[in-house]
């Protein structure tokens, strides 16, 4: 297939996934699967699994990892710079306009109670994604994993620990646990 | 200055921010409210109100959202691009050495340890958002002037309306939003 059609095809797949996707990154990850995977049969399974591991485990929004990993394996370079325009260019022409009218209405007082109103219920989409996701942890019933959780709360709420600290310590401990995971592993064997 | 101010900040948060989508807030919340002081907690409250009813990432739109009420367009671009810049390096990287290798376990041993920290930060930075909305003066105090029970109602109303209905987020917020406003046609305090 000719190259260009390739990079045309990574752009506005993703410039579409990103305009018209709601729900987040993992939302999107899937839709590039379909779309790459069982559509155009241009990724195979596996590999797309892996690459969608990639896309998580990085820093950064997971819609854009998504976007990345997809144009690095089908073109390169080349690739990830259109993915990435694709990616970003919706939320940011969205958000520039929000930004607009947000000025504009800001001190329009049926907007003021509007935007108080959904204050609790954003709290309360907050508080139910920290319920399912520390759900998750609690059910590991990996002691190391439960104490990272409340360490990490602690030293965020009562010491106010620089959130880049926690990260980067926490970080440290995960890969000397794999570490040492691995080399058991290869012990064994 | 301001704008590689705005660079900075976003790259930080572009680096750091490990888990996708709510993982991003505890660090806006770290270098937006606090080191710079560019947006409120009722401000940066909104942004994540107004994120979750369009499409892309908080963090792109924090960033887009961010650069233009500080500095204009041209911020708005040079913290789009701070976010998306350690994204673009780091996952290239890791896509090349994956086409090479094939291997995986470190960086996925080190998400899971990461996982909890991260729901443990995004706890914190829902209780940023929820004590001000319950508590006037932002600090807890059951004393009438300063508790606000509107608030608290709807909250729990949206809880139930999320667990037990499973109803869709932006449609839960929106509702409370409304209610908002009836209430406060109803009692005469919009005219």
């Amino acid at each position: 297939m000719k190259r260009s059609s390739v990079l045309r095809k990574v752009f506005f797949s993703t410039l579409y996934l990103s305009t018209f996707t709601f729900g987040g990154g993992y939302v999107i990850v899937t839709l590039l699967k379909s779309k790459f995977v069982n559509e155009l049969h241009w990724i195979d399974e596996d590999e797309m699994l892996d690459l969608v591991a990639i896309a998580q485990s990085s820093p950064g929004a997971i819609a854009v990892n998504g976007s990345i990993v997809v144009g690095y394996k089908l073109a390169g370079l080349p690739g990830v710079v259109l993915a990435v325009l694709g990616a970003v260019i919706p939320p940011f022409v969205i958000l520039t306009l929000v930004s607009f009218f947000y000025t504009a209405f800001r001190e329009n007082t049926v907007i003021q109670s509007l935007l108080t109103g959904m204050k609790s219920g954003v709290g309360a989409v907050i508080a139910s994604v920290v319920w399912d996701m520390g759900s998750g942890v609690v059910c590991s019933k990996d002691l190391l994993l439960i104490g990272i959780m409340v360490a990490a709360f602690l030293a965020n709420y009562y010491f106010k620990v620089n959130v880049i600290i926690i990260i980067l310590t926490v970080i440290v401990i995960g890969v000397i646990r794999t570490l040492i995971r691995e080399r058991r592993k290869g012990a064994q064997k | 200055m301001i704008c590689f101010q705005l660079f900075l900040a976003f790259l930080q948060i572009g680096m750091f921010s490990f888990g996708g989508g709510y993982a991003a807030m505890p660090l806006i919340q770290a270098q937006v409210i606090e080191k710079y002081g560019w947006l409120t907690v009722e401000e940066f409250t909104n942004l994540i109100t107004i994120s979750e009813m369009t499409p892309g990432p908080i963090a792109i739109n924090s960033a887009t959202f961010v650069g233009n009420q500080v500095a204009g367009i041209p911020g708005a671009l040079a913290a789009t691009v701070g976010c998306i810049l350690p994204s673009c390096i780091f996952v290239t990287l890791l896509a090349w050495i994956y086409v090479k290798y094939r291997n995986l376990s470190l960086l996925q041993g080190t998400l899971t340890a990461l996982r909890p920290a991260v729901v443990a930060m995004i706890a914190n930075a829902g209780l940023t958002i929820l004590i001000p909305t319950f508590f006037r003066s932002g600090l807890i105090s059951f004393a009438q002037s300063n508790f606000q029970i509107r608030p608290v109602l709807l909250f729990v109303a949206a809880i139930v309306l999320l667990r037990r209905f499973k109803w869709d987020p932006v449609l839960v917020m929106v509702l409370c939003g409304v209610c908002e406003v009836a209430w406060q046609l109803v009692t005469g305090a919009l005219v």
